[in-house]
């Protein structure tokens, strides 16, 4: 009786902790389902694909629109991640709720989310939505906002090979997958096209469905020394945060890298800005802050909304004046080039 | 009181509640730390996963961390860490998805093999690792953490375009042959909820009554336990360890060839890069927490099911879904320590009903001895 007496002890202090922490107050939580007053403000959902913000890349790009929305047009806006190793109906699920919730519109960031959004759109037909990297998912209230990645990736491939005197440069991607290829593609034919004898090291961090090459910042490192230390000595890379590792052993080897999405130049370390040339600009931020104008107008397209070189929705950074401005005569003429059909770029 | 002290699964029950208990205390301090209502939060989290779609996706998830700790606990019975099972059902999965793409099958015989195929590879996988071990004795968590790898490098490998790979046009996915209608496992509609529950959840089912049987039941089963137990005693009374590691090997692998089925016959249809993975290490978990027991594991795999459903509600909230991993920690390193000071106690009530029993039948042995 004792020793029962003890326990229900321990069962007891366990409750009372519960009850005294419940008490130290805080923050209210609500279960979402109030699309009442949706109708006061706009409100703007966005949703992240594994990995979400910090990347100092793509999704923060994503990020960095939104919050342009927020400051420029005074919206309420609401961003959510994925969990690890979830199905697609936590996707759908997730869209779901961010659409019963009243926002509108709302924005899929990354490809996963093509099968949920087709769903979830075809039941909440007055929402507009929108996807990031995909195309194959249809509806009169969806909008796929693309992107020509090689464009920009041929430019700064030219820029690389233009800057490179040992003539070998280096390419590192994050994960092997259709997505990354079509960068490697754009880089390789720029740097062709620049130099024709020109040697490119390509070099993936991870392959096929382990998406771990994207947030590997020390295997990034790794592979950039390897390439710096096999002749390289421009890399650029696509590769979300695991291309810290590559400004990390630039800085260390004194070698050139090339950024990605984002303009990296503003974000990196001052020991590593002066060896950034510059940075494929992919204007995720652009096309979510325009998607979101358009919405509110009541302009906003569905179909394919294509991001690339004539609309300035991939470029390149000139951030880096000092290292940029001898090349950047030839990358405006490729640019023209480019635009005007003179020259295709692959894709594969 | 008595009843209490002499009956195993109330020993248990009390135990899985104290673990709660303690861990529910341990998320409050952390969210009241944070700045959050604890109260208000678990009530936004129990109420989110109560609405009729989150319902369905705690079950169809339920459903597969169940096959995976399953997978996992038929390896623990008898003392082997498969950790691949991760490897196995993502290798196995894939391979299922591209025959059951490739071919052209009436149903019932379409959706038959595809799991076989499932759980051949899935066995295949895992074999190697028991081979490893009884014949050159390789340690089973190497083996299988290495087999992993490779199974994720192959995979990479075959899924490619013009090999098991194709591509929908506008789509940066990339995956097998989508498997045809005729191959599905149509979802049980749950009232009110758009999403259905995966018609393979009846498999998880099966495999927990089948589970239940050949562990518990059978002479299989029997020296499985017993070699899990003390491995010399085993041998000692005649049974065959080597046999035993591989056949619990293939066993193990085949159950977790399973893992990706219901989603596979029941969502996705192909197996591509947003295919579920990692679900073999979150097995492991499960299957400790419900003490490797078929029921125990059910309440194990609906509860993890329900904290990672409910963490949604938690970023919408603005309280960061990181609390969620907290909560499950905390249950999991509870209820091995709480299970096993139970364990004692139960013990020690055991020895002193026994004295106490045998003080009352035989009041003064020594004195008939002299």
């Amino acid at each position: 009786m004792r020793r029962g007496l003890r326990i229900s002890l321990v069962t007891l202090t366990g409750a009372a902790l519960t009850l005294a922490a419940s008490a130290c107050g805080g923050k209210k939580a609500t279960t979402g389902g109030d699309a009442g007053d949706g109708k006061k403000t706009v409100k703007v959902g966005l949703a992240y694909d594994i990995g979400g913000r910090g990347d100092k890349s793509f999704n923060d790009a994503a990020y960095a629109g939104l919050q342009k929305v927020k400051s420029t047009l005074n919206l309420e806006v609401k961003d959510i991640e994925a969990t690890k190793g979830e199905s697609d109906n936590d996707k759908v699920q997730r869209l779901e709720l961010l659409a019963k919730s009243g926002y509108n519109p709302v924005i899929a960031v990354g490809f996963a989310y093509a099968g949920p959004l087709g769903k979830v759109a075809k039941n909440h037909p007055n929402t507009k939505f929108a996807i990031v990297d995909d195309s194959s998912v249809t509806g009169p209230n969806v909008t796929n906002l693309v992107f020509a990645e090689e464009q920009g990736s041929f430019l700064v491939g030219a820029a690389a090979a233009l800057k490179s005197k040992t003539g070998k440069i280096g390419f590192i991607g994050g994960v092997d997958t259709p997505l990354i290829k079509k960068f490697e593609a754009g880089y390789t034919a720029g740097a062709k096209h620049a130099k024709p004898d020109i040697k490119i090291d390509v070099k993936y961090i991870s392959r096929g469905t382990d998406t771990s090459g994207f947030s590997d910042p020390a295997k990034g490192k790794t592979i950039a020394e390897g390439q710096y230390d096999g002749g390289a000595d421009v890399i650029y890379h696509a590769a979300g945060l695991s291309g810290v590792g590559l400004f990390q052993a630039a800085a260390a080897k004194k070698k050139y890298a090339i950024g990605v999405d984002s303009d990296q130049y503003q974000t990196a370390e001052a020991a590593q800005k002066p060896l950034i040339i510059t940075s494929m600009l992919k204007r995720v931020d652009t096309a979510v802050f325009e998607f979101v104008k358009a919405a509110g107008e009541g302009t906003a397209k569905s179909g394919p909304v294509t991001f690339d070189l004539k609309n300035d929705g991939v470029g390149y950074s000139t951030a880096n004046a000092a290292e940029i401005k001898d090349v950047q005569a030839k990358l405006d003429e490729y640019k023209q080039q480019i635009i005007s059909g003179a020259i295709t770029v692959p894709t594969k | 009181m008595n009843r209490l002290k002499n009956s195993p699964l109330a020993l248990t029950i009390l135990a899985a509640v104290i673990a709660l208990a303690f861990s529910a205390a341990v998320t409050s301090i952390v969210l009241s730390l944070s700045g959050f209502n604890p109260p208000s939060t678990f009530q936004a989290m129990i109420e989110f996963g109560l609405e009729p779609d989150s319902v369905v996706n705690i079950v169809n998830r339920a459903s597969t961390y169940y096959l995976a700790a399953v997978a996992v606990a038929i390896g623990f019975r008898m003392g082997l860490f498969n950790i691949g099972v991760d490897g196995q059902y993502r290798l196995a999965a894939m391979l299922a998805a591209a025959v059951g793409g490739a071919v052209a099958l009436p149903p019932v015989l379409h959706q038959a093999v595809i799991i076989l195929v499932a759980m051949l590879v899935g066995a295949l996988w895992a074999g190697i690792a028991g081979l490893l071990k009884v014949t050159r004795g390789v340690s089973e968590v190497i083996a299988t953490i290495m087999l992993n790898f490779i199974a994720t490098g192959i995979i990479a490998y075959l899924l490619q375009n013009g090999r098991l790979g194709t591509q929908v046009a506008g789509s940066d996915n990339i995956g097998t042959e989508p498997i045809a209608s005729s191959g599905r496992v149509g979802g049980i509609p749950y009232p009110g909820a758009d999403l259905k529950i995966f018609g393979l959840v009846l498999l998880a089912v099966a495999m927990g009554v089948a589970f239940h049987i050949v562990v518990e039941r059978t002479r299989f089963g029997f020296d499985l336990r017993a070699t899990g137990l003390s491995p010399s005693a085993a041998v000692a009374s005649g049974v065959d360890a080597k046999r035993m590691v591989v056949v619990a090997m293939l066993l193990s692998g085949a159950a977790a060839g399973l893992i990706g089925m219901p989603q596979l016959l029941g969502s996705s249809y192909s197996y591509g890069l947003d295919f579920p993975s990692g679900l073999g290490f979150v097995g492991i978990g499960i299957a400790l927490l419900g003490r490797n027991k078929p029921v125990g594991i059910v309440f194990a795999a609906l509860l993890w099911s329900f904290l990672d459903q409910s963490s949604q509600i938690l970023e919408f909230n603005e309280i960061p879904k990181e609390i969620v991993a907290i909560t499950q920690a905390a249950v999991l390193l509870s209820v091995v320590v709480v299970y096993e000071v139970v364990r004692r106690l139960g013990l020690r009530w055991q020895q002193q009903a026994v004295a106490a029993e045998l003080a009352d039948r035989d009041p003064s042995p020594k004195e008939v001895a002299a």
